[in-house]
């Protein structure tokens, strides 16, 4: 009547640490525009290029000397995995001290954490990538895997809505896609001065004035939850399902490995089982405020 | 690190128990002066340089019309305002005094009344100015106090929780008091004091004033109808040192109107 | 007669061989002891130092301690602690970084890894540290520190031979007799004339002290008497959760009136989450030496009831008490379920008592249930 050992036999005791974080080298900064830096740093030993293979959608938890640590998406091409390129809007205390960086500088970093945006499920079809303001960093990585493998695609559409024209990020990049004609760009901002000749209005609007087919796209939206649940309902109102439709979440987040609770939204941890939701999975907790 | 900051410590109506905090950090003192180029504190040095300062601490409430005049001037000249105390942030003891009327008091207690130059009320620095960060507690607790001046000379946030002193009791493993029958209320005031008096059998006197989100009414009114507390005795709880703070001044209002209806 | 191979009977007077065996394999031991009129978890030497005699009495935002007739080592319910005190403690740094020449170093934060014996855990709480295993102990992401203690810890289980009234294992499946999940498992068993400890193997090196404790075989007759103890800690339990499509019922009640009534009670003081044996919420502090060279990291208990816990640039998510009352019973009752694949309730009703104004978590499941059926049948 003697059990099998009472004691969890996991090998637990043994794994690393998923709190301690590894040394990177920050190589290039670059103002993107005002207070939003991009960081390319280098791992500075074996272990942490362990950290360095990632897919799009995914994070990675930054650690500044003293200051702490936050979860920024990375902004890079997932096909150079001997760097990791980040882009990050100063706004908080650990962000402001990430945006002053300089080249030499050392931060620490885990991960990558979290699910990936769904570029293998639209191989096929049109895609469509819908971006506001700083969310258009987090669906990079998703450009630079679908325009690597091109052909496997029918159109690619991105629509990227703007606070003000000198707001745009990655101008150059764009204007380069869509000169190649790799990819549709369609930007608009809220507000503008009379230099500016392009479109004026949300997002939204670009996706009603976009023709595409409801039943062969795949959509994936990236930016504040007010604008990613208009956009969403705007694609539904088109005829498109909601399990066609992606969305990246963003919670407080202290672990990036479900133990400390607090990215928790219904019944998800945003650091396992998002950032990225299908629109299916969220629609009705969206309906709900304070979750 | 760049030129040291320029710190001033200032006073109005307090005790000076919340500067003899800072003097009291024996072991960081050293450090700190090292740290900060201390521009201003007579409670320390005869020797002031004039204003602006980096930082401004500043302890004490505005009791009289004076203090009123100076708190701006020290507004003027500080780039970044920390309000320390009780006194500072909540109005203090003499914050009572808001509850009653102060010229009775004074010709009660004073022989020539006319000398007294006073406000009809005493209250927190944030009436009067803008403040940038507020460190609570009667007195202040050292190890914020020196987590603040760390988080200045490193551009930090400092880790100052706003959350009730029920999770320090928990934290250090302090079996509840208010559940074991001792009125307390650690669970509608700020943290910061690592929870001192439960741990030594006795209710929270909410000395670091309310929390955030704080459910004053919630408390007293459990209290009372478990027979835990009179209502006079209730009321008095809310009025200690943070008397002037808006959820401890609210609730003491609310139970002295049941106080009135059932008597 | 029944096989009751690994199962041992250990008389009071020779109770403290148990103890004797275990310091000699170098387990610290920690278990219930008198404090601060509580019965507490804390590090014991002896028999004597277990709460000899005493007992609690518990009710909704009540908790006290008094002197029982008999002389019952182990006659009292869920306290104050629980055992995640040891595994998970409330405050760990989890490392250091040192400024260097070009960066800085990270060091290990804990260096010494501590072998409990946990003497006397409660089968719900057994059922507890179960849940948190699957918290800190996940493939990829096991915390190490939890990992080290956890696979050290020797675990004696203690059956529960009463019940107090803020208990309700039974309604939960998680009590009042422990299955599976320790080393030894204990029952107290005393009348006129005996009292002594049905004590059970669960694994092999249970077997191991046991066989070293001078102990005899136990016989049916101790399993009957063990059985009847059992049985008055079912029959004493007054609260109960009805868990019957319980998830089901918590999300589509987001928007439920009740949520309401419950926030003019609740205080967001966050003692439940830091009494229950489950919630296992953090947050992590930077904390900088004044020469600026030295940056811990430190890991804190932390509660969903905190403005800070859902703080995201520029504001807070859940403002409201009512959202954050929500959070916290629909995470533990139901998104507990779709996240770990149980409750993360196990009706140690240590919510119930350290309420601070009593708010009863089964009583809210109930007033929720039955708002909801007046919502339909109105």
């Amino acid at each position: 009547m003697i059990a099998e050992h009472a004691i969890p036999s996991h090998e637990a005791a043994q794994a690393p640490d998923p709190m301690g974080p590894q040394p990177f080298r920050v190589i290039k900064v670059k103002e993107e525009i005002a207070g939003c830096t991009t960081l390319t740093v280098e791992p500075e030993n074996d272990e942490a290029k362990k950290l360095c293979f990632f897919q799009p959608g995914q994070f990675h938890m930054i650690y500044v000397f003293g200051q702490g640590e936050i979860p920024i998406s990375i902004s890079g091409d997932p096909s150079h995995p001997q760097q990791l390129v980040f882009t990050i809007m100063g706004v908080g205390t650990v962000s402001r001290a990430l945006t002053k960086l300089k080249a030499g500088d050392m931060v620490g970093l885990r991960g990558p954490f979290g699910n990936t945006w769904p570029v293998e499920k639209g191989a096929g079809k049109d895609v469509m990538l819908i971006a506001g303001g700083l969310g258009l960093a987090p669906l990079r990585p998703t450009i630079y895997s679908i325009l690597a493998r091109r052909e496997l695609y029918s159109r690619v559409m991105l629509l990227y809505g703007s606070r003000r024209p000198e707001n745009i990020l990655f101008q150059e990049q764009l204007d380069l896609w869509n000169k190649r004609m790799e990819m549709n760009v369609g930007i608009t901002v809220d507000s503008a001065d009379k230099k500016w000749d392009g479109n004026v209005g949300v997002v939204t609007e670009l996706i009603n004035d976009t023709s595409f087919s409801p039943t062969r796209t795949i959509a994936m939206i990236c930016g504040p939850e007010v604008m990613m649940r208009f956009s969403a309902h705007a694609l539904m109102d088109r005829g498109m399902s909601p399990k066609n439709i992606y969305v990246s979440m963003e919670r407080n987040m202290k672990c990036a490995v479900g133990q400390c609770g607090r990215c928790q939204y219904g019944q998800y941890f945003m650091c396992k089982d998002g950032p990225v939701f299908s629109f299916e999975q969220v629609e009705q907790l969206y309906k709900v405020r304070e979750v | 690190m760049a030129d040291k900051p320029k710190l001033a410590i200032w006073k109005f109506s307090s005790c000076d128990g919340c500067q003899l905090t800072l003097l009291d950090c024996e072991d960081e003192l050293l450090s700190v002066v090292g740290a900060v180029d201390v521009a201003y504190f007579v409670e320390a040095s005869r020797e002031t340089k004039p204003g602006p300062y980096d930082v401004s601490l500043v302890e004490g409430s505005i009791t009289t019309p004076h203090e009123a005049e100076l708190i701006q001037q020290v507004r003027k000249d500080s780039k970044f305002l920390v309000s320390i105390g009780a006194c500072a942030t909540g109005g203090g003891i003499q914050a009572l005094k808001n509850y009653a009327d102060v010229s009775d008091y004074i010709n009660t207690v004073y022989a020539t009344p006319e000398y007294i130059s006073t406000l009809d009320k005493a209250t927190p620095i944030s009436d009067h100015v803008q403040v940038d960060f507020e460190l609570r507690g009667c007195p202040i607790d050292k190890g914020q106090l020196l987590e603040v001046v760390n988080a200045l000379l490193y551009n930090r946030r400092p880790n100052i929780p706003t959350h009730s002193v029920c999770i320090e009791c928990k934290r250090r493993f302090t079996p509840c008091v208010m559940v074991r029958g001792i009125p307390c209320l650690g669970p509608v005031t700020q943290a910061g004091c690592g929870a001192i008096c439960p741990a030594h059998e006795r209710g929270c006197y909410g000395c670091f004033g309310p929390m955030e989100t704080p459910n004053a009414a919630s408390l007293g009114q459990w209290l009372l109808d478990k027979g835990m507390i009179s209502e006079g005795d209730l009321v008095r709880l809310f009025r200690t040192f943070n008397s002037d703070a808006p959820a401890f001044r609210d609730a003491s209002i609310h139970f002295e109107k049941e106080v009135q209806r059932d008597g | 007669m029944a096989d009751h191979h690994g199962a041992y009977c250990i008389d009071r007077p020779d109770f403290g061989s148990l103890f004797s065996a275990l310091k000699k394999r170098g387990y610290s031991l920690v278990g219930p002891t008198v404090q601060d009129g509580a019965i507490v978890f804390d590090e014991i030497e002896a028999v004597d130092d277990l709460p000899e005699g005493w007992t609690d009495e518990q009710d909704a935002g009540t908790y006290r301690i008094r002197k029982r007739d008999d002389k019952a080592l182990f006659g009292f319910n869920s306290g104050p602690h629980s055992w995640k005190k040891f595994l998970y403690p409330s405050e760990t740094k989890l490392w250091s970084a040192r400024r260097t020449e070009d960066g800085f170093e990270i060091e290990e934060g804990e260096k010494t890894i501590p072998q409990y014996a946990f003497i006397g855990v409660h089968p719900c709480d057994l059922r507890a540290i179960e849940i948190q295993d699957k918290i800190f102990m996940a493939p990829d992401t096991a915390d190490p520190r939890y990992g080290r203690k956890r696979e050290a810890a020797f675990v004696i289980a203690l059956n529960c031979g009463q019940a107090s009234k803020t208990c309700f294992c039974t309604s939960m499946g998680t009590g009042p007799r422990a299955e599976s999940g320790f080393d030894i498992a204990l029952t107290e068993i005393m009348g006129e004339g005996y009292h002594y400890f049905l004590a059970e193997s669960g694994s092999e090196r249970g077997h191991d002290v046991l066989r070293e404790s001078g102990c005899r075989s136990a016989a049916d007759i101790d399993f009957e008497s063990a059985a009847k103890v059992s049985r008055q800690a079912v029959d004493g339990q007054i609260r109960a959760i009805d868990t019957n499509g319980i998830k089901e019922m918590l999300y589509r009640n987001y928007e439920n009136k009740h949520w309401e009534d419950v926030a003019e009670r609740c205080m967001s003081c966050a003692n439940c989450t830091l009494v229950c044996p489950t919630c296992f919420c953090s947050k992590t502090e930077d904390e900088m030496s004044l020469d600026g060279e030295i940056a811990d990291r430190w890991r804190y208990w932390d509660s969903c009831f905190t403005l800070d816990f859902s703080y995201i640039h520029g504001g807070t998510i859940r403002q409201t008490i009512r959202s954050r009352y929500r959070q916290w019973m629909t995470h533990k009752l139901a998104a507990w379920y779709d996240q770990f694949g149980s409750s993360g309730c196990v009706g140690c009703g240590r919510c119930i008592a350290w309420c601070p104004v009593g708010i009863d978590i089964t009583a809210e499941v109930k007033a929720l249930r039955e708002s909801e059926g007046g919502k339909k049948n109105g």
